[in-house]
Order: structure tokens, then C-alpha cells, then sequence
């Protein structure tokens, strides 16, 4: 992170007024007085979304206080304090018997140091920066970093898909046994299907990590599942997973199919579930990746090519059913453009009957429409009822169980190819890796309900 | 000279300052940063949470490699979740909601009561602590007021800050390297009042803090009962350091402990001057450390020896020119090997005790001379030397003697700054981490500053009460007892007490009923809570209008309480409606004089009796006294006249 430059950083108005008027800067020490008292401490900058009236000051207790700009009345500059804007590092070490992995960086901090200073979290990001963050990482692998991005997850999309699915192709190819991918939370998932369409076949693990909470905090998911990624990208699973915490206790990470995962929680620690289907793993420091399931692709290869398939059709959208929608709705988003409309309908995939009529004119227009269900868990079966075999003889394909986030990616992935009708159905429904299942365990729907007795009791006796 | 003396001290002399925080419960209905209601509960936990606390990069510095695992505590802390008290806020599975403002304009009007100065816009900080009191690794924290003073004596305590913050968990047992907390405590509201180090004895520090009670309480607006405040006490001498002596509950062991920390300050430098006269500095400090258990495989007598049966290790260290010193003593009954034991069983994790073998206590631990020797021999120890030795699983040992040598070094500079616990006897503490400093703490991101308008704090201070010293003054005036003041001026009740003082002018008689005579009720098991404020507002103005004497208050009082009665009717119930002219006729009555005791003071108590029981409360007792003395006054002439 840069050095501040400038002077009067996140200050306003009044405010701004008020610290050129006594000719003092961010990070100055001061002495403020003030009708509300006499407050001595560091400058510090302001958050630009607060209010544009106090001046902050950081105390020598440690505490922080806004000061109403025009209830000052002088402010004396008794000296400087500035931020140490640096991460201690330390040269990571090289073990020729451990796995060479590549950790990329797309933004946020998977780690970090605070400064105490002004409390800016400074991300740690070089490898040795890593080391001196989480040093546990030099006891699993060997540790490339590369900083591909820096961006809020939810400002992911194409333009970042694309060089990101291109990062990993090449780095595998160049020799990498691991890749670790440093993601924001709130789209983890979306990246997660989007990369399984882009990277096919990978011979290596694929790990998205990210945290609930930040890695200024000691009581952060940061370092664990950092580590837990460490442990997944030397393991046998060769796929794009998404690896985060399993229960909200410091105990083990899951390991999810990048096209059955999503993120069900806004802040739990253990907010990532795999859906319709169980995980692919546990995994932690001490007994590495233990799976739950056979049917994984191994470290090395199933013998399917590895290729990069990096396409993307912006024109894709989903659309979220709910009563009484209008006709004209779809009207609009045929007219902007579109060519894709993925439907999250009710229960096994339905929409109202007013829709029929444009749902067949939008196909006929070339649109293609298919059908996932809002419930999330659960097939979309549309020979069920006499409306659902309306809706296909309209044009609709129903996707089986694809998530419908998964099902936007693909289809958005698919058109960047082939507009052929034919093609692009065959494409959407052959999966990939997972997004449609054959079958639905019966342990694939699992949302227990609190408060009846016997959920208490399993609350009781297991960590949560 | 008596060491359990405070008054044979010389605290000025001895540089000692003494700063206080107290803690206090406010009583919101919500906790402080989510919408969980406050209060404990009993019982088993609905679900427990396991989690760790890991150091943030900087307050750890360097370290190296796989050291951090390895390094220090390393605690694995267990949750106990209630799921009537706390929700996902206090499991730090959800960022915090925005601050309940109960709590805010309580700490404002806190603050106005200690006369500080009201911050113009509030910051949310978080205070870390890595103990797992808290789940998220830090307490958050607000500071409403700076600045303000409180009278003593013929000065000003300064007060510091006033700060609202979240209460931490409750401790349900903390062995080896497993910790477990209750979280129905977590998050209520606190308010923390901070003096500076103004308290120049232990005497002024106990009553000081009972000042700062009153103050909190005399507002009305914060929690009573056990543990809803605590104090930590800070105390320095001169050349010593600050320690803070954390979680004091009853204020009357301030005066005890802040005398034996500085007994154990000064002690502490002493044996500081005696490293310096024996040349031992940080430069040349020394030691060195073996593996000692091949020595003491054969001695099953050794307290120790379990750590060998369960696969653990004895370890040695020589401390190199500390002979003779690790008996040092600090309190009257503590030595330095207790300073050491302290922090081998907070940070090495070996609680159980004894944890340390040394020259003194070897011998009553069951290490025989010869093993001793050879151990000594082993780490070519000699007689200018100390030689410890403690005992557990191989990684917790390693720990604890470099904690050894780490404190025995920090004995050279003189006093570490230490946050301690005081030990059960209530007047002695142990070691109970390093004192954290303003590094600690940082800003919360996950809370907007709160802007607090001027008519905001306007409208606070139309509402407080009057300051403490001023109501105490007043009832000291009107000629209260100083132990009826005390009581009086924190009750919760107050406002009533004035307001029949008002209505009775009668202030002992309002002083005595609402601060002992309901409290004898509760005590002896009446239904005091059917002595509602009306009832009691009534009862003054009964008692104005005369329809009953003082000696009749604690019948009616009963009577109400037992039955649930309104004042008039528990009036017409049992006091006994007689008029002026009657009353003088009453004693009449008392023709019966066949069981009059002989002695004339015993017989003025037997007539009383009988009137009392009759008439208490419906005749003035002094009119009856008087009345009774005049008769048996009579009496006593008749008697002492020859009969006929």
C-alpha cells in the first residue's frame, strides 16, 4: 500500500476548513481545544462516507474521538506520527521434497497486519509477507504469489474471469502443483463455476479461499483456511473447489465442488454449503484432506484433456420468478439485448400462465430460456404437471438440479461459443463437473430445524 | 515494623499512586451491540463453540517458522452458547448492529454525573484481548466523557474518561490448555470510569472507589448485585511500574491489596539492587536449561513424578548469579518462586501446583539431596546459582523455563507491568498476564462514528440527579446517621424517600422505614414488594394526619405486606381508634396489678407492655412512657408509705 499523501485525507467542508485554518495535517500530533475540552492525540484521517463536521483524533489511551470542527478554537501541532505502512517479511523458504503452489490474489487480504496507528488493515500479500503472517504455510508447500487483481468480489465478472482462467492455465502448465486463488466471499461461488467451465480437467487442485472475518481480528477464519487451502492445493483432489469453513468452530474446512457450492450464510463462518449433494472433503492441518466421496478427479488427471475454454456472453441474465410477474418484464429483456435468460422458478420450475405467449415469442426470437428452481435444492421437473410440458413445448429447457448462478455462468459461458440452439442445449446439459447430478442423496438436503428436541440434543453434542 | 500495618507505611515516601476503574452494568434492557436480552442463566449450554485466538501480525513482532504454533499459550477456548442470551452477534458470526442507545445517553448522563466533558462524536474502538473472553479477540469500546473531576477530601480526583463498553464473558474453568466460557454475560453494557492516579494510599483508594460506586449507583441507572461491577485497581510506586489488579468485586480489599502490591513493588526493587550489587545485568544475565527427568525416574516420592508416568518431562534450569534468591520474598508470606510459579501455570499451562522445585521446597517435593546435586551437577550450577525445576508435557515444559528465565531477566529492571488476579485470602495477587498497552487498541470498522448533538447532552443534564457529595450533605444536615446517609443516597428508592420526607416532615421516620425497616421485612421473608411507592406516599400522609404514631409503622408495615392491604385499611385493622379524652383514661384499666414486678424499672416496662400491645402506634409512645413513669413514680410512693 502507498504512502499517504494526502494531507487532509477524507476531510471536507468544515472540517477541512478547520485543519487548513490551524495549518495541521493528517497524522500531525495535536493539541485540540475545543468547547467539548482540551484533546491531545494524532490527527486522523477522515472516513470519506462520514459526516463532514468533526475532525477525528486518535488518543493517547488508544482511543479514538471526533471533534465538532466549529467548536474549536485553536489546535496547536505538537509533532508527526505516521502510519508504518510496511509488513514485516521474511524470505519464504524453498523445501525441494514440498509442492510448489501459486497463490493468486484477485483482492481483498487473505492476510494482513493492522497498524495500530490509524487501524488501516495492510494487507500481506508477497510470500514473505505470508510467512510472517501465517508461517505455517512454509510447512506445507512452497509459496509463488501473484497479485492478478484488486477488487471487491462483487465488482468480479468477465473482464476478470477470463485473464484469471488464463492465470491458472499458464501456471499449471508452467509447472505449478497447486493453485490457491485469494477471493472475496460474496461471489466466491459465482468464480468458483465460472473457472470449472474455463479450466477443464485441471491435473491440479483449484482452491478458492477467502474469510468471514477480516484478518486484523485474532479470532479471524483468515489464517485457518489459508492454511486448509495450503493443505487442499498439495492434495489429492484435482478440481476447483472452494474451501472454507466446515462448522463455525475452529475445526476443519470443507472442500466444495465449485459448481455445488454457494454461499447461504452473510456472515457465518461457516457459510459456504454444498448443495443438492455433500462435500468433497474435510480438510485441516493436522489430518490433511480426508474425502467423503470416491468420486473426485485425482491429482494428475482423469485422462480427460486439461484445456482453457475462456469464453464469455455478457447478454445472459437471471430472472427471479415471483407471482403475477408481467409479460412486458421479458419483453424488456429481449429488446436490451439479451440472448440468455436463466429462470429461477417456483417449486419444480414454474412460471404464471400469462408469461406463456412472450416465453414462446422470445424463443422464437432466438432467446434461449432455461429453468432452474428458486428452491435451490431439488430438480427442476417440468413432465409433472400439464403447465411444465406447456413451458417446454414453449421452449424452455429445464436444467435439472443446476444452481441457478451456475446455470447463469454456464449459459453465459456457452453463448461466448455457439448460438446454435442444439448445440448450446447439448452443451448445457452434459455436465461438466457436477452441476447437473444424476441423483440427489438422500443426505443432499440437510437444513436442520432449531428448536425441536432432538436438534437441540444434536446441538448440545456437537461443536457448532 | 508490621508489614500488615497500613498505618506504619510510609506511602508517600515510597512514591505511591494509586489509579482506579470501575466497572459497572448498566441496566439496559438489550446488550450493547445486538438485541439480546440481558441477564445470566443457569443450567446446561444449549451448544458449544470452539475457537482460538491468534495474534494479529504486530503485537507479536517476529517470529520464526513453525514457532507460533508452538509458541506460548496456545489455548483452545470453548463457548458455552445460550440461546436465550446470545445470537450470532456474540458468537462474532455476525458484525455488530448499531449501538443501543439506552446505553449511550445512560453513559452520557454518567459522564455529566462525573462532570466530564462530552465527546462531540463518539468512535466505536476495539480493545484486544487474546484471553478468549471475548469471542472476536477484542472488547468494544466508546469513550463518552473526558475530563472530569470528582471532589475528595479537600481536593479533585481527576477523572479521566468515562467509557461504555461491552462486558465479557464468564469464566466456567481454565485448566491446561482448555478454556471454557459462559457467554450470557457477554455484551451487556458497561460503563468504565477511569481515574487518574490520584489515590496517594491504600485508605484513599478504598474510599474513593466507594465514592465512584455511589456515583455510578446514585444515578439509578446501572445494574446492582453480585458481579455487576468490578474494579481493576492500578498501583505504582516510585521506580516501580503500573500493575493493575483486575476484577476486584468487593472494594473493601482495595485498601489490603494495593498495600501488599506495594510491599511487593518495593520488595521487588530490592531484589533488584541486590542483582545490581551482584553485578548481574541484561547484558550478562545467563542461564542455561537441561532435560532432568533421567535424574528423577527412581524417586516416585516427587510430586512431580506423574508428568514422567504420563509421558512428560523434568525439566531444569540454572539461573546464572540468582543463588539464594528465588526465596525472595515479595508479600509476607510470597516469595519470588511464586512470581515464577505464576506465570509457568498462566503461560506454560502447568496449574497444577506446586509447579516448581527449588532450594527451599525440594526436599518437602520428595527430590532427595543426591538427585538434586546431580541435577545441579548436570547444569554445572554452583552455589552463586539458583537451580529450578518443573515438570509436565514436553512442550509445555520447554515453554515454562523460558518463562522462568524471562521473568527472573525482568527481576533486574525491577517490576514488570502485569495485569494480576487476586488470590482467594483477598489480599494477596498472582500473576495473571502482561499488561497490555494503548497499542491494543484500534478503531472498529464495522461501526459508523455517532455524532451526539448538543441538545442531546442538553436534555441528560436536565435529568441527573443531584451529585452524591451535595445529597450527602444535605441528609448529613438534617442530622441522619452517617451509616443511614450511606444507605440512603444509592438507594434505588430515593425519590420516594424524598418525596415522604415532604409529605410527613418527618425525615428520620422516612430515613429509617425505607432504608432498614423494608429491608428487616425482606429479611425476615415479607412480601415487601406489596409496599408500593402509593402505598408508601400514603402511608406518609397517614402518619401526617395522625392516624397512627411512629411505634405503629412496622404493625401496619406487616400487615400490608402479609395481606396486600391498602394504608387505610391495615390502619382500621390494627390501630386501635381511641380519642384524646380516652387515652387518658386507659390506665384505669390497669387495676390488675397482681403479677407487678417489685422492681420499679421493671415495673414501668411491664405496663408499657400491656399498653403497647394494646395501643402502640395509637397513642404517642412517649405519652405512654411518660404517662407510665408518672403512674409507677405514684406508685413508687404509695408503696414506700407505710401501709395501713
Amino acid at each position: 500500500m502507498a504512502t499517504v499523501d494526502d494531507p487532509y485525507k477524507g476531510y471536507r467542508n468544515s472540517g477541512l476548513e478547520t485543519l487548513k485554518k490551524f495549518d495541521v495535517r493528517v497524522w500531525d500530533r495535536v493539541k485540540v481545544l475545543s468547547e467539548s475540552g482540551t484533546f491531545e492525540g494524532v490527527l486522523l484521517p477522515r472516513n470519506e462516507m462520514a459526516d463532514t463536521f468533526h475532525i477525528v483524533l486518535k488518543l493517547d489511551t488508544g482511543y479514538n474521538v471526533g471533534v465538532r470542527a466549529e467548536r474549536i478554537s485553536a489546535i496547536e501541532n505538537t509533532g508527526r506520527s505516521e502510519g508504518h505502512y510496511k509488513v514485516p517479511e521474511k524470505e519464504f523458504p524453498y523445501d525441494p521434497e514440498k509442492h510448489n503452489v501459486v497463490l493468486l490474489g484477485t483482492g481483498g487480504t487473505i492476510a494482513s497486519r493492522l497498524d495500530y496507528t490509524t487501524g488501516a488493515v495492510i494487507p500481506a500479500f508477497s510470500p514473505g509477507e505470508l510467512f510472517g503472517a501465517v508461517p505455517e504455510l512454509a510447512d506445507i508447500c512452497n509459496l509463488q504469489t501473484h497479485k492478478v487483481f484488486g477488487i471487491f468480489s462483487e465488482d468480479m465478472g468477465p473482464a476478470q474471469y477470463i485473464p484469471l482462467a488464463q492465470r491458472i492455465y499458464k501456471e499449471i502448465n508452467d509447472g505449478a502443483e497447486g493453485i490457491i486463488i485469494g477471493h472475496g466471499t460474496d461471489t466466491m461461488h459465482h468464480t468458483a463455476a465460472i473457472l470449472t467451465f474455463m479450466v477443464q480437467n485441471p491435473p491440479v487442485p483449484i482452491i478458492l479461499v477467502g474469510s468471514q472475518r477480516s484478518s486484523d481480528r485474532p479470532s479471524s477464519d483468515a489464517a485457518r483456511n489459508l492454511i486448509n487451502a495450503a493443505m487442499a492445493a498439495t492434495g489429492p483432489i484435482a478440481e476447483i473447489m472452494v474451501c472454507m469453513f466446515g462448522p463455525t468452530s475452529d475445526k476443519y474446512g470443507l472442500l466444495h465442488r465449485g459448481t455445488r457450492v454457494r454461499k447461504m450464510h452473510s456472515s457465518y463462518r461457516s457459510a459456504f454449503r454444498t448443495i443438492g449433494d455433500i462435500p468433497l472433503a474435510t480438510v485441516d492441518r493436522e489430518n490433511g484432506v480426508k474425502p467423503l466421496r470416491r468420486d473426485f478427479n485425482p491429482r494428475g488427471g482423469s485422462g480427460k484433456e486439461f484445456k482453457l475454454v475462456p469464453t464469455f456472453n455478457e447478454k445472459v441474465t437471471i430472472l427471479y420468478y415471483y407471482p403475477n410477474m408481467q409479460e412486458n418484464l421479458i419483453r424488456a429483456i429481449v429488446g436490451a439485448g439479451y440472448e440468455g435468460i436463466v429462470i429461477a422458478g417456483t417449486g419444480l420450475g414454474h412460471i404464471n400462465r400469462p408469461l406463456y405467449n412472450v416465453i414462446r415469442w422470445a424463443t422464437g426470437q432466438g432467446v434461449h430460456i432455461y429453468m432452474t428452481v428458486q428452491t435451490l435444492w431439488g430438480f427442476v421437473q417440468m413432465f409433472v404437471y400439464d403447465n411444465g410440458r406447456y413451458l417446454m413445448d414453449c421452449g424452455i429447457v429445464p436444467l435439472a438440479n443446476m444452481l441457478p448462478e451456475v446455470a447463469y455462468m454456464k449459459l453465459s459461458w456457452v453463448l461466448g461459443q455457439t448460438n446454435d440452439r442444439e448445440e448450446v442445449k447439448k452443451i448445457m446439459l452434459t455436465p461438466i463437473n457436477g452441476e447437473i447430478t444424476e441423483r440427489e442423496r438422500p443426505d443432499g438436503y440437510l437444513v436442520f430445524q432449531g428448536g425441536l428436541p432432538e436438534v437441540e440434543q444434536f446441538m448440545r453434542d456437537y461443536l457448532l | 515494623m508490621n508489614l500488615w500495618d497500613t498505618n506504619e507505611i510510609d506511602y508517600a515516601g515510597l512514591g505511591f499512586r494509586c489509579g482506579i476503574e470501575i466497572h459497572q452494568q448498566l441496566d439496559t434492557h438489550q446488550k450493547l451491540f445486538c438485541h439480546c436480552p440481558v441477564g445470566l442463566v443457569e443450567g446446561p449450554a444449549n451448544a458449544r463453540l470452539f475457537r482460538h485466538m491468534r495474534p494479529t501480525l504486530s503485537e507479536m513482532g517476529e517470529y520464526d517458522g513453525t514457532a507460533l504454533m508452538e509458541k506460548k499459550t496456545r489455548k483452545e477456548i470453548i463457548y458455552e452458547i445460550l440461546n436465550d442470551r446470545v445470537c450470532t452477534y456474540e458468537m462474532d458470526d455476525t458484525p455488530p448492529f448499531l449501538i443501543n442507545q439506552q446505553a449511550v445517553d445512560i453513559g452520557i448522563k454518567l459522564a455529566l454525573l462525573f462532570q466530564c466533558k462530552i465527546v462531540d462524536e463518539a468512535h466505536i474502538s476495539r480493545k484486544q484481548y487474546l484471553d478468549g473472553s471475548i469471542p472476536t479477540g477484542f472488547q468494544r469500546t466508546t469513550v463518552l466523557g473526558t475530563d472530569g473531576w470528582m471532589p475528595y477530601k479537600d481536593r479533585r480526583i481527576t477523572i479521566r474518561q468515562i467509557n461504555v463498553e461491552e462486558d465479557a464473558c464468564r469464566e466456567v474453568s481454565d485448566v491446561g490448555h482448555r478454556i471454557v466460557f459462559r457467554t450470557d454475560r457477554l455484551s451487556t453494557p458497561l460503563v468504565e470510569v477511569i481515574t487518574a492516579p490520584d489515590m496517594r494510599n491504600p485508605i484513599e483508594a478504598g474510599e474513593v472507589t466507594k465514592l465512584l460506586a455511589e456515583t455510578n449507583r446514585i444515578s439509578g441507572l446501572v445494574r446492582r448485585g453480585i458481579g455487576a461491577a468490578r474494579q481493576d485497581v492500578n498501583v505504582s510506586i516510585t521506580g516501580g511500574d503500573r500493575v493493575e489488579i483486575k476484577g476486584v468485586e468487593k472494594i473493601g480489599l482495595i485498601p489490603g491489596l494495593t498495600h501488599f502490591e506495594a510491599l511487593r513493588q518495593k520488595s521487588l526493587l530490592e531484589l533488584r539492587d541486590e542483582l545490581c550489587n551482584r553485578d548481574i545485568s541484561l547484558d550478562n544475565f545467563a542461564y542455561n536449561i537441561s532435560d532432568a527427568t533421567r535424574h528423577l525416574l527412581k524417586t516416585p516420592e516427587f510430586v512431580g513424578h506423574w508428568a514422567v508416568d504420563q509421558g512428560g518431562v523434568i525439566g531444569a534450569i540454572c539461573i546464572r548469579g540468582f543463588g539464594g534468591l528465588i526465596g525472595w520474598y515479595v508479600f509476607p508470606e510470597r516469595t519470588f518462586a511464586d512470581e515464577l510459579g505464576g506465570r509457568v501455570r498462566v503461560i506454560a499451562c502447568l496449574d497444577k501446583t506446586p509447579n516448581l522445585a527449588h532450594r527451599l521446597n525440594r526436599a518437602a517435593l520428595g527430590i532427595p539431596e543426591r538427585e538434586w546435586e546431580s541435577i545441579g551437577k548436570g547444569l554445572n550450577a554452583n552455589t552463586n546459582d539458583a537451580l529450578i525445576v518443573t515438570w509436565g508435557p514436553q512442550r509445555d515444559v520447554v515453554t515454562a523455563l523460558e518463562e522462568i528465565a524471562a521473568r527472573c531477566r525482568e527481576a533486574i529492571s525491577g517490576v514488570p507491568q502485569e495485569t494480576r488476579q487476586v488470590l482467594s485470602n483477598g489480599r494477596y495477587t498472582d500473576f495473571e498476564r502482561i499488561l497490555p498497552g494503548p497499542d491494543r487498541m484500534y478503531p472498529d470498522t464495522d461501526h459508523p462514528p455517532i455524532p451526539i448533538e448538543m441538545k442531546r447532552v442538553s436534555n441528560a443534564r436536565a435529568s441527573i440527579p443531584e451529585f452524591p457529595w451535595e445529597r450527602r450533605r444535605k441528609l448529613s444536615e438534617a442530622g441522619l446517621s452517617q451509616q443511614l446517609v450511606s444507605q440512603l443516597i444509592v438507594h434505588p428508592r430515593f425519590e420516594i424517600f424524598q418525596k415522604m420526607v415532604e409529605i410527613s416532615g418527618d425525615i428520620r421516620w422516612a430515613a429509617r422505614l425505607v432504608a432498614e425497616t423494608i429491608k428487616h421485612l425482606q429479611r425476615r421473608g415479607f412480601e415487601t414488594a406489596n409496599l408500593t411507592d402509593k402505598r408508601l406516599l400514603d402511608l406518609a400522609e397517614s402518619y401526617r394526619e395522625k392516624e397512627f404514631y411512629r411505634e405503629g409503622t412496622l404493625d401496619i408495615l406487616k400487615v400490608i405486606c402479609k395481606r396486600n392491604r391498602k394504608v387505610s385499611e391495615a390502619i382500621d385493622e390494627i390501630i386501635f381508634k381511641i380519642t384524646d379524652e380516652e387515652a387518658e383514661l386507659i390506665f384505669e384499666d390497669l387495676s390488675d396489678t397482681a403479677n407487678l414486678p417489685a422492681d420499679p424499672f421493671k415495673q414501668k416496662r411491664y405496663l408499657m407492655g400491656q399498653v403497647m400491645r394494646k395501643y402502640r402506634g395509637a397513642i404517642p409512645g412517649k405519652r405512654l412512657w411518660d404517662k407510665v413513669s408518672a403512674m409507677t413514680s405514684r406508685k413508687d410512693k404509695a408503696t414506700s408509705e407505710p401501709r395501713e
